[in-house]
């Protein structure tokens, strides 16, 4: 009799490191138009071929190609493209503001911006997202919200609306439908359902619309959102934004090796779409189809949003020590900035002087924005809201322990 | 809520379980925005039967089955509150809400502050605790202590159908995240720790006398369930009849208090006891160190140090899991405690 062959334990690894080039295959790619378009009431079990290919609508060329291709004007194009610049002016901004020590922390969205800025253009007021931190996008696609408030949360100063107890970029504005973000990951998305859940109970139309990275996509509350919202065919649409790093561990650490995050939909029973993140139309065009889909009582869908987080996890992470450093400007789906521009100029509905001068008016928008912030004080000096007011929210109203714990504290 | 406001109607006899019952029928019935959900909670009625009927009468959508996921059970709950509904979720036995965990304390303890007021989950999470019914370790738990600690999370436990009815009630009007224990020992009648004594039904005793209508027992508010001048008992839910049967056997004159709103409790009831009596047993059946009654005791030694005349005693589970075979050597019985009153009242 033979012994049997040693077992091994076999532990992901990415295809590039430092030093080394990726090979982005592992991407399976579609070309654009090529994907089909169903119906948004298909049956769930129909879109298992979707969770596997890549929906497109930008070509190379930046034309707008195949079923998925929206109908959407380009004044919407416009403020879309505004929204990305604002956003990635806003993170160079605050990077900086945090190297300069103004800011204890910050988190940039750079190469995402397409995902939450289209996405955010395919809801309607009331509804309710349950972001990550890397969805400032959604908030900064508003004309609403004042950028002085959002840095006055970054710098924890005297008039942060959520009074110094938020890490920097860990936002809630619920007037504008942006729920409250958790440091703890994956929390979020059984939440978002819950909230769907209720939308339906009461016979509104809302709907919800959950966020998470593919990291985190390996937490238990991810799968019970799942099974939560086939159950209860919840008005939700859970977006995984797959951006193939969780910190310093590629994708295939959360289990994306050999199948794709939305194929985790399939088997639950849910709608599942793999779209191009990096695609302004085909993010556009993917978020009015499942939120028709969610509004029209057809259930939830799950889309993975393939995408590459061009910078760092956050100001605390270094990626030059786990991948290659020229992986952005590589990555097979390119900048979804370049990629809307290009496809505006084409259409004859922008030009690089408007692009320009764009640029130029956001960058100013932005200074004058953190200088106006700074005027009311950063962590650093103190001027942050009173000591006293810790003790506030903790409870509707404080109880007795809290009100002896204040005297104590002397404030 | 007025006193006008209440409308507590006839009493009738009713088990801890009808109570409950009652007070989610009385609540749906005033506010559509409750919701009543968990697992068998629906067609059902609940394990314990406490949710039965509530389908039927207010629809599907409003009392329903849910998976078997207590995180998932608290975290829809939580996006309900966010909401605007009114979710109160029951948790099978509390022994199970440890997968709930990170939920409780990270999110919908935590929800009001961290957004600064922006967004809120009052909600109500009841589960039925304690042992004394050869639960063994996974069916006997009293978990109340992993509560307290928790930052923006009320923590509540009845003695009695009465307390029952309007507890829950005043929990589910809160504005803040209540969890609810119910110790299912007292289900259907009061238990007094002897296990070899047949059990008398709450239709049998002034407690379980319980008004149909609507009415409150404040949180926050201790009862003084057997004033005595000797020593006063601190102490909740099932280990309060524990407590009775063993100021009864000793001859003792206790003073005990039930606080039944364990954290925010009410100190003043407390201190005003001790200061009173001069002596303390603290008792409860969950495991003892790191448990409420080390709370309790720093805080009546904080409040009441130079009126205290013995150490302040405490009588607990011991720290080992709840065993199923040595199930009455483990729970606090009337001998134990009538030991530790004793050695208070001698000291």
């Amino acid at each position: 009799m033979t012994s049997p062959a040693a077992l091994r334990l076999h532990i992901p690894e990415p295809t590039g490191r430092p030093g080394g080039t990726t090979d982005f295959s592992y991407l399976l790619l579609s070309e654009a138009g090529e994907v089909p378009r169903p119906a948004p009431d298909v049956p769930a079990a129909a879109t298992a071929s979707m969770a596997k290919s890549l929906v497109r609508v930008l070509d190379h060329e930046g034309k707008a190609q195949g079923p998925w291709a929206p109908a959407i004007h380009p004044e919407r194009l416009r403020r879309g493209l505004r929204a990305m610049v604002k956003t990635r002016l806003f993170d160079a901004r605050m990077q900086i503001a945090q190297r300069q020590k103004k800011l204890s922390f910050y988190m940039q969205c750079l190469g995402e911006e397409a995902i939450a800025i289209a996405h955010a253009q395919a809801l309607q007021e009331g509804d309710m997202n349950f972001p990550t931190y890397r969805q400032q996008g959604l908030l900064l696609s508003r004309d609403d919200i004042s950028l002085v408030e959002i840095i006055c949360q970054l710098m924890s100063n005297a008039r942060d609306p959520l009074k110094g107890r938020q890490l920097p970029v860990l936002y809630s504005y619920k007037r504008a439908g942006f729920f409250s973000t958790s440091g703890n990951l994956a929390t979020q998305v059984p939440q978002a359902v819950g909230w769907a859940m209720a939308s339906a109970i009461k016979g509104d139309t809302k709907i919800a619309s959950a966020w998470i990275g593919d990291g985190s996509t390996a937490e238990a509350d991810f799968h019970t959102a799942l099974t939560f919202a086939h159950v209860y065919r919840a008005p939700v649409i859970i977006n995984v934004v797959n951006n193939q790093w969780a910190i310093s561990s590629f994708q295939a650490i959360a289990g994306g090796e050999g199948t794709t995050f939305a194929q985790r939909g399939v088997g639950v029973g849910l709608a599942s779409l793999r779209v191009d993140g990096n695609d302004f139309l085909a993010v556009y065009a993917a978020s009015q189809w499942a939120a028709e889909r969610a509004r029209t009582n057809h259930g939830a869908t799950l889309i993975e949003w393939v995408t590459y987080r061009g910078g760092a996890h956050s100001t605390s992470d270094d990626p030059s020590k786990y991948r290659p450093a020229d992986d952005w400007q590589r990555f097979p789906l390119g900048d979804p900035i370049a990629r809307l521009k290009q496809h505006l100029i084409g259409i004859g509905e922008w030009s690089e002087a408007q692009h320009e001068e764009m640029s130029k008016e956001l960058e100013a928008q932005i200074i004058a924005a953190q200088k106006e912030a700074e005027s009311y004080g950063t962590l650093l000096d103190g001027r942050v809201p009173s000591a006293a007011s810790m003790f506030e929210d903790v409870f509707k109203d404080m109880p007795e322990h809290l009100r002896r714990q204040r005297q104590q504290l002397g404030v | 809520m007025s006193t006008q406001e209440q409308t507590p109607g006839a009493s009738v006899p009713m088990t801890m379980v009808q109570a409950l019952r009652s007070a989610h029928d009385v609540m749906m019935g005033r506010d559509e925005d409750v919701v009543v959900y968990g697992e068998d909670v629906g067609y059902f009625g609940g394990v314990f039967r406490v949710t039965e009927g509530l389908q039927a009468k207010y629809g599907k959508t409003r009392c329903f089955d849910a998976p078997i996921s207590e995180s998932g059970i608290v975290a829809t709950a939580l996006g309900m509150a966010a909401y605007g509904l009114k979710p109160v979720v029951e948790i099978q036995f509390a022994d199970y809400f440890y997968p709930a965990m990170d939920q409780i304390v990270s999110e919908v303890a935590r929800l009001r502050h961290r957004s600064a007021g922006d967004f809120a989950a009052p909600m109500v999470i009841r589960m039925p605790c304690g042992g004394g019914i050869y639960g063994g370790q996974t069916h006997s738990q009293s978990p109340e202590a992993v509560f307290t600690h928790i930052c923006g999370i009320r923590t509540v436990m009845p003695s009695n159908p009465y307390d029952a009815k309007g507890l829950l009630i005043a929990s589910i009007e809160s504005e803040d995240p209540v969890v609810f224990l119910e110790p299912k020992r007292l289900y259907n009648g009061p238990f007094d720790g002897r296990h070899d004594q047949p059990v008398v039904p709450w239709s049998k005793h002034d407690m379980g006398k319980v008004p149909e209508g609507y009415y409150k027992v404040p949180l926050e508010s201790a009862a003084i369930f057997r004033p005595g001048k000797a020593v006063t008992v601190l102490t909740y839910g099932t280990m309060v009849w524990v407590a009775e049967r063993a100021a009864i056997d000793t001859g003792i004159d206790a003073e005990i208090i039930d606080l039944r709103s364990i954290w925010p409790l009410d100190l003043e009831t407390i201190v005003e006891s001790v200061r009173k009596t001069g002596r303390c047993v603290v008792v409860h059946e969950a495991t003892r160190t790191s448990g409420f009654g080390a709370e309790l005791s720093a805080l009546v030694q904080e409040h009441c140090f130079y009126h205290l005349e013995a150490p302040i005693e405490r009588v607990c589970g011991w720290d080992t899991p709840y065993p199923h075979a040595q199930e009455w050597a483990y729970f606090p019985g009337p001998a134990r405690v009538g030991a530790a009153l004793k050695r208070a009242v001698e000291a």
